[in-house]
């Protein structure tokens, strides 16, 4: 048997094509747009009972005082969970045993660590009786000042940025490099805190039946999401229960499971009856992850010639008081540019916020806005054209490492965007362009760069005896198109039309599926099913092989090769036999196989992973008025193998949005003194509306990768923001003169006396 | 949300006798009060439900000239009410400014006219807010301002009034039709809206009960339709409450100013009605150096109130851009991106 399985090589059993590559629309996009399918929030078991979160309006200090007896009295109010009435957790909810696991706040104490804790829940026979009984909870409080900006508190070296990176890393010297080098760029930029916003908020329908566990819930880690609930109510995993089959977004805010999401568990615990809570738009300012605010410094040394000598790549950024996250954003500066001497370094305070989270391109996103600004100002400082100077400083190896990237059509990034948008007819200097009607134009340049990650995944593959098949995996949805494109990968994987497989997804009673997050979603749980569908197809192959009355009898060395629901004799494919009568003369119903898809230590330790863009932005300023509008971006990119162009492309195109935001929209407005955040709302804290962003376009350049993963997939999903804020920023100063260093950019930034 | 009564009259008497109660309110289509309950800033004991009075949602052109439109008129359809835009095309194009195609399709004329600023300190219950709690404190000043009032404000409060369509209104002399206990009354729109002073909870000359039942714009408005414009600056191209905002309107005679109206939003309590400017343009040559002047006549009284003294600047140059659009004339559709400057060219003429 086990030589068999030598014959039918994992990435040569099918030919990749008949699905993968394909354009296919979501397969769930009728559902989607015509309410039918079920979000978490759509789901109404009998019995329900609806649960409001109170959350805190100071952002520290300790609460006093809870009218409980008044929410009590509401005549539709069940009950009223605070710290000093809640069903009994195995584990403390501040207790941290591993790198992914974050301090929730589940009513733990009567402290409050930042504005829109939760402090209480109120568990009603209606939402309106739920919301009432949490407004009259009229919580008093022992406050203490709020920390709240970059300057407040004390400032520290991180014990690690991101998951795991060193604070401090360094290649060569860049001291004395910056000292020798014949032009210095220093600057400092700013960005705010952000906040995912996903279009669905958090939300849980929970039901306990004795000590199991069923649940309803959006979750870009269907597993880890488990297994953090099974310690916390020290149940065994497989008591639980979760379905996720779509996301309204997720952005990385779901990607482990969140305190108020527990606090919804523990409400139906505490009730014995189903109960659904769903976060207010404004309670998603707090306790669900954000992106911290960052002030970055470089500072580049150039030679005479418009080469880098030096990167130095300074962050300071925030976590919260009581847990550690550190906006990786000097990752960049590791990968993009040749240089003889980087180094990156951190410091950071403790402020009263929610602990951050990874938010859509953690590190990348603000930390290529502040590279590619200051890119973009040392070749104006060197009167060069922003893209002949990145190609200047082009490296074939990635700086810091050393190592080779495994594939890297960034070049050919540059050539393609250039020619598309017509870079070339850009005029160096600033403030040259206008249009025909009066408007200042500008065109910007930003590359993009988001590492090439894979996490851990497993898949199960069937084929039944009736010719169709399965394949199973936990795999996450967040509106990305996993439903569309790992069932493509999934047909290709068991040799079938995309019909004739059933793809089960989005529970956690299946094989893990990993996380969503990393962009490494589709590399991941790819590889998990390309694997599966590879070693179900080595069995069906060994049962038809070694069966006389099969044409395949004997196929041996040459192996066999599934397609279109048969297996074909590589060598002579005139003989081939279909799935459906090798298993029904085997008197087999089905047969079953695994897969994993996991990184390859090997080739990660030889070779640097990273996908790779160039793009080009266009604004129009008034000269007068200075309202800007972003009229044109193009984005090329180089991301391995593109599964389905159409998913892919709305990818980038959603990626290269968000840095049209970064760069000019999106900001939490938090007040100094109370640390509550003023727009937590969807029509305050902005992002860009179809009237802001006319014409979008994003190109995929064809990269083979040999080394990432065997289907060669580098992900998509976080890439279009990185680059193109710096992008629509670099517009900005070429149409204005006027280089804002501080994001959002505004309308007073470029208001110059007349 | 707190427990009320929710009652739905059948004639506007009905509709009187129920808001005279203390506590009660009127709802409309609910689009800024329904959002004030849900957060705690508004408790009224007693909605009375004007929606389906009847009579409240026609748009009448009056045999004078004038035009008469119910309190309940959706801003949509007054938009796009093809008679109304010919008429008093600054305002069709403020409607169609304001907020989103959603909201407008909902929001009425009334409730429009009375919705609340958009303070965010008025928003946060949790904040001082002399507004909400009067005696409380404006925790906007010292806080995040940048968006608060250049004009008219008072250490009080500094809050601005957020609408697009109560600015063109002012600008050309609307009248307000009201129904209260003791009668019928008419009032300038302008004198609707009151500024904060020490009493900043007091925001309309309305009484407890008094209903808006139509707005009115008298036939000399229609005079101004060639020349006529609202422009507004705001911080993405579309659906945002203006930071700046101006309507400003001409009558050109043998190519002088023959009357000129000019009202800014974005920048007070109230629409802010420029007289002083108005007096600067009238019989001048349209032109750059008397926009100016009028610009820095609109301005002449502005003070920062915090972090905002840039918007004295801005609001210059919008009332400059604003009367050079007017001047250029109307064109003859609404802009596609109504009231935004990337309508329109930077100072130069456009189509008619
Ligand atoms: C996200 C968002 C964005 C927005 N953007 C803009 C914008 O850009 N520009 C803009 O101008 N507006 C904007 N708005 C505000 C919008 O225009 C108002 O919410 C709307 O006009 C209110 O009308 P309504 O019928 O819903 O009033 P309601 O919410 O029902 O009522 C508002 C107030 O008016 C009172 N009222 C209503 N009718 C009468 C009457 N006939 N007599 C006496 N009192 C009455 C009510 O008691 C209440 O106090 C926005 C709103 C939202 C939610
Ligand atoms: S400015 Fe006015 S509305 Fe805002 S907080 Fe102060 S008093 Fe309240």
């Amino acid at each position: 048997m086990a030589s068999e399985i030598r014959l039918v090589p994992s990435s040569g059993h099918v030919r990749h094509g008949s699905n993968i590559g394909q354009p296919l629309t979501r397969r769930d996009g009728i559902l989607k747009v015509t309410g039918a399918a079920r979000y978490a929030a759509d789901n109404s078991p009998a019995g329900l009972l609806y649960a409001v979160l109170a959350v805190s309006s100071i952002a520290r200090g300790r609460v006093t005082f809870l009218d409980v007896p008044a929410a009590k009295r509401h005549p539709s109010v069940v009950e009223v969970m605070t710290p000093a009435h809640k069903p009994p957790l195995a584990q403390d909810p501040d207790a941290k045993t591993n790198p992914f696991m974050f301090r929730l706040d589940l009513l733990q104490s009567d402290q409050v660590r930042y504005a829109h804790q939760p402090i209480a829940v109120v568990i009603a026979e209606t939402l309106e009786a739920a919301t009432e009984g949490a407004a009259l909870l009229a919580p008093h409080y022992e406050t203490l000042p709020a920390r709240v900006g970059l300057d407040d508190g004390e400032s520290f070296v991180p014990p690690a940025v991101g998951v795991g990176s060193p604070a401090v890393e360094a290649h060569g010297r860049v001291e004395p490099a910056l000292a020798r080098a014949s032009r210095r760029i220093e600057a400092t930029y700013e960005t705010p805190a952000q906040y995912h916003n996903p279009m669905e908020p958090h939300a849980i329908v929970a039901v306990w039946e004795g000590d199991t566990l069923s649940i309803d819930t959006p979750s870009q880690g269907l597993i880890m999401a488990r297994d953090r609930i099974a310690g916390l109510f020290g149940i065994a995993p497989a008591k639980i229960h979760i379905r996720s089959p779509f996301l309204g977004g997720g952005f990385g805010s779901k990607g482990l499971i969140s305190g108020p999401q527990i606090l919804g568990i523990m409400a139906a615990r505490l009730v014995g009856r189903p109960v659904k809570l769903v976060l207010r738009r404004e309670q998603m300012y707090g306790p669900v992850g954000h992106r911290a605010p960052t002030r970055q410094t470089l500072r580049l040394g150039l030679d005479g010639a418009g080469k880098l000598t030096a990167i130095d790549h300074h962050v300071k950024t925030a976590s919260s008081s009581f847990d550690d996250f550190f906006e990786p954003a000097a990752g960049v500066s590791h990968t993009l540019y040749a240089s003889p001497a980087i180094a990156t370094s951190y410091d950071a305070v403790r402020l009263d916020t929610g602990t951050p989270l990874f938010m859509r391109a953690p590190g990348e996103a603000p930390g290529s806005i502040a590279l590619e600004s200051a890119i973009d100002e040392a070749a104006a400082a060197c009167g060069m054209d922003p893209l002949a100077f990145r190609l200047k400083n082009y490296t074939e190896t990635e700086p810091m490492s050393g190592k080779p990237f495994s594939s890297k059509a960034l070049r050919e990034c540059y050539a393609q965007g250039a020619e598309r948008f017509g870079w070339s007819r850009r005029p160096r200097a600033p403030r040259q362009m206008r249009d025909e009607r009066g408007f200042l134009v500008g065109w910007g340049l930003g590359t993009a760069t988001f590492p090439a990650l894979m996490f851990e995944a497993e898949a199960r593959a069937v084929l039944r005896s009736d010719g169709s098949g399965a394949m199973e995996i936990g795999a996450h949805d967040m509106g990305q198109g996993a439903w569309t494109a790992l069932a493509q990968i999934a047909a290709d994987g068991l040799g079938l039309e995309l019909e004739r497989v059933e793809f089960r997804s989005g529970t956690s009673d299946l094989p893990d599926g990993g996380i969503a997050g990393g962009s490494a979603h589709t590399a991941t749980a790819g590889m998990a099913i390309h694997n599966a569908g590879a070693a179900v197809i080595a069995k069906l192959a060994a049962l038809a092989m070694g069966d006389e009355r099969s044409p395949l009898f004997g196929a041996g060395n040459a192996g066999v090769v599934a397609r279109g629901g048969r297996l074909f004799r590589r060598d002579d494919e005139e003989r081939s036999e279909s799935y459906a009568d090798i298993l029904v003369r085997a008197g087999l119903g089905e047969i079953d196989a695994r897969g994993k898809g996991a990184t390859d230590p090997a080739a990660q330790s030889a070779y640097a992973m990273h996908a790779h863009g160039a793009v080009f932005a266009e604004v129009k300023i008034d000269p007068d008025l200075c309202q800007m509008r972003v009229t044109r971006v193009v984005g090329a990119f180089a991301a391995g193998r593109i599964i389905n162009p159409q998913l892919v492309r709305s990818q980038l195109l959603g990626g290269m949005v968000w840095g049209v935001s970064f760069a000019l929209q999106e900001q939490a407005v938090i007040d100094a003194r109370s640390g509550r955040t003023l727009n937590a709302n969807l029509a305050e804290y902005h992002v860009p509306v179809n009237a802001d962003v006319p014409s979008l376009e994003a190109l995929t350049v064809e990269e083979h990768d040999p080394h990432v993963n065997a289907l060669g997939i580098k992900g998509v999903g976080e890439i279009g923001i990185t680059g193109s804020a710096a992008a629509v920023a670099n517009a900005v100063w070429h149409a204005t003169g006027i280089r804002v260093r501080r994001f959002p950019i505004r309308i007073e930034d470029l208001m110059i006396a007349d | 949300m707190n427990l009320f009564d929710y009652v739905r009259p059948a004639s506007v008497a009905e509709a009187i006798a129920a808001a005279s109660e203390p506590g009660a309110a009127y709802l409309a289509a609910g689009t800024n009060l329904l959002d004030l309950m849900k957060g705690g800033m508004s408790r009224p004991m007693r909605l009375v439900d004007l929606s389906r009075l009847p009579g409240l949602d026609r748009i009448d052109h009056l045999p004078d000239g004038s035009v008469r439109i119910g309190a309940l008129v959706r801003n949509a359809d007054l938009a796009h009410d093809a008679a109304f835009a010919r008429s008093y095309p600054a305002i069709a194009e403020a409607l169609l400014s304001g907020a989103s195609p959603q909201l407008r399709n909902a929001a009425t004329v009334g409730g429009n006219l009375l919705q609340r600023t958009r303070c965010a300190y008025f928003y946060d219950v949790a904040s001082a807010c002399n507004k909400r709690q009067p005696g409380a404190g404006c925790d906007a000043r010292g806080g995040e301002n940048r968006l608060h009032a250049v004009l008219g404000w008072s250490e009080a409060c500094i809050a601005t009034h957020p609408s697009d369509f109560c600015v063109p209104l002012v600008a050309l002399d609307a009248v307000v039709e009201i129904e209260g206990s003791s009668g019928r009354r008419e009032m300038a729109l302008e004198a609707l809206h009151r500024l904060p002073g020490d009493t900043p909870h007091r925001e309309s000359a309305l009484a407890p009960g008094d209903l808006i039942v139509a707005l009115r714009l008298p036939s000399e408005a229609r005079a101004f339709a060639p020349h006529a414009r609202y422009l507004k600056l705001r911080e993405r191209t579309s659906y945002a409450f203006a930071l700046v905002s101006a309507a400003a309107a001409f009558h050109i005679e043998d190519g002088a100013i023959g009357a000129a109206r000019l009202a800014l939003g974005g920048v007070a309590a109230k629409p802010w009605r420029a007289r002083a400017a108005e007096a600067v343009l009238a019989g001048a040559r349209p032109g750059d150096e008397v926009f100016r002047r009028a610009a820095e006549a609109a301005l002449a009284d502005a003070r920062p109130s915090g972090d905002n003294a840039f918007k004295i600047e801005l609001a210059r140059r919008v009332v400059r851009r604003a009367l050079a659009l007017a001047a250029a004339g109307t064109p003859a559709r609404v802009p596609a991106l109504p009231a935004s400057p990337f309508s329109s060219a930077p100072g130069a003429i456009h189509g008619v």
